[in-house]
């Protein structure tokens, strides 16, 4: 049995290749950024003394975990819509992630929260910080550098399951291998070429929050600990 | 404030948790420059008593009065407060992720909104205090126990308090290294510094406590000079000071 590959004719379309995976990359950066501050923000609202405000992020997180992805995005797709909405399908990809990962990035750093010991916080109030600044100074980047791989992780494959997108015809990579293959009747080819370029993206993803904990964590750098 | 020249005086104080009732009607005070020195069993309401004053911990009856701030008061001004008393832990509790300076500079820096450059030379100066000008730019991580207390006692003493609390500070060294903190200690009270210490160490408590107070079961059950060490009215007391603790 032989296989006929023919690659040249897929890859002649590379610049759209080259668009969809910046898309990709784009919505990944966006949900990072957005999602990962509604998580650090629900995470502190989980320990909130506040009960209503404690029980909502609880809620959140649960409505999250246990839904499919592709039905989150369909309920912001059509919910929105029905308010009568009109958002380009990368604006609401963009928001059906930072939700998404929003919920996963609560329960990260709440567990990173409940592992700063509490005579660490006690040292802060005891040297007349406010609230807010233990939680800025004190608790959030040694929260973060505790649960960091994990939270990366997570980052990581949100930008992976943005392939879901596709299906409100966001224009990521998935969408455009999906356009490519029907063009050219060259399946398999388009997808071996993409799950390349995923690979790619999750390394230059995983390279880049690599770099940015040197940044945030200059404890780590300066004794060098592995990250 | 009844007698103006208490900083820290309590009267009457009780606190419970839950049905354990910790502290049975504590009095005491300390006047400016004073050291005084808690002992007593362990579990006997002495971390208590210490954690009410730096309103760690709210009392049920009674009052507190710290350098004019009326601790029991639920307005009372936290920062402020807080401002004017400097806490040191058993378990030093240096932030982990910032080194010694940042560790020092934090609280003048954000708290007192004190300049940078202003907040740096502070640092080195109440870190020579504590014998540690060399491990400006070191973490927590790479200090010894005692080193660690040091630096604690160093980011206390930035914030420039009025009274200091230690709360056991050398229960959690090895023997060689709690010589170190104590010295500190004494160099603190021989410049001034009004302080309340809890401590186990009773020669060191002999020495440097003007006055000592022996708490048993959240009362205060004998209090008065060094004297008392040796010379202990109570059964109790000679009981404590017999076995060491
Ligand atoms: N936050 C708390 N909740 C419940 N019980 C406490 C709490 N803090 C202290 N206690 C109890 O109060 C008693 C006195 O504790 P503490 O003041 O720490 O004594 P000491 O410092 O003299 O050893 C102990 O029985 C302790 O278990
Ligand atoms: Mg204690």
């Amino acid at each position: 049995m032989a296989i006929n590959l023919d690659f040249p004719t897929v890859w002649a379309r590379w610049p759209s290749f080259l668009d969809g995976a910046t898309l990709t990359l784009e919505l990944a950066l966006m949900a990072t950024v957005f999602g990962g501050t509604l998580g650090t923000l629900c995470a502190v609202g989980r320990r909130s003394r506040n009960s209503t405000i404690a029980s909502l992020s609880g809620a959140y997180v649960e409505a999250i975990r246990n839904t499919p992805f592709l039905v989150q995005i369909f309920l912001v797709y059509f919910g929105l819509a029905s308010l009568g909405l009109k958002l380009s399908a990368f604006t609401v990809a963009a928001m059906a992630l930072t939700i998404n990962v929003g919920a996963y990035t609560t329960e990260i750093m709440r567990a990173g929260f409940d592992a700063i010991p509490r005579g660490q916080i006690e040292a802060a109030e005891g040297l007349a910080l406010s609230r807010f600044q233990v939680y800025w100074h004190i608790v959030l980047l040694p929260a973060m550098e505790k649960v960091y791989p994990s939270l990366t992780s997570q980052f990581v494959l949100m930008m992976l399951a943005s392939s879901v997108c596709s299906q409100i015809s966001a224009e990521e990579l998935t969408a455009v291998a999906n356009f490519i293959q029907s063009d050219t009747y060259r399946a398999f080819e388009t997808y071996i070429t993409i799950a390349v370029i995923y690979v790619v993206l999750s390394l230059v993803l995983r390279a880049g929050f690599w770099g940015l904990g040197l940044v945030l964590f200059p404890r780590l750098r300066r004794l060098g600990t592995p990250l | 404030m009844s007698d103006p020249t208490a900083i820290v005086s309590l009267k009457d104080v009780h606190k419970s948790f839950g049905p354990l009732k910790v502290l049975d009607g504590v009095s005491f005070s300390v006047a400016r420059g004073e050291v005084m020195a808690i002992i007593g069993r362990s579990g006997s309401g002495k971390s208590t008593a210490l954690r009410c004053i730096d309103r760690f911990e709210r009392i049920d009856s009674g009052t507190i009065e710290v350098c004019g701030h009326r601790v029991d008061d639920p307005q009372v001004d936290l920062k402020a407060l807080r401002q004017d008393i400097g806490i040191v832990f058993q378990s030093y509790n240096l932030f982990p992720h910032l080194t010694v300076e940042e560790n020092i500079t934090l609280a003048p820096c954000s708290v007192k909104r004190v300049a940078k450059a202003e907040a740096k030379s502070l640092a080195r100066q109440v870190l020579a205090q504590v014998g540690l000008e060399d491990k400006l730019n070191s973490y927590p991580e790479q200090l010894s126990g005692g080193q660690q207390q040091r630096a604690a006692i160093a980011r206390s003493l930035a914030m420039q308090p009025k009274v200091m609390l230690f709360d056991e500070v050398t229960s959690a060294l090895d023997p060689e290294l709690t010589g170190e903190v104590l010295k500190v200690i004494e160099a603190l009270a021989a410049d001034g510094m009004t302080m309340v210490m809890v401590t186990h160490e009773m020669g060191f408590a002999k020495g440097i406590a003007d006055r000592i107070v022996f708490m048993h079961r959240g009362k205060v059950h004998e209090a008065g000079t060094a004297g008392i060490l040796s010379a202990p009215a109570t059964p109790e007391l000679a009981q404590f000071v017999g076995t060491g603790f």
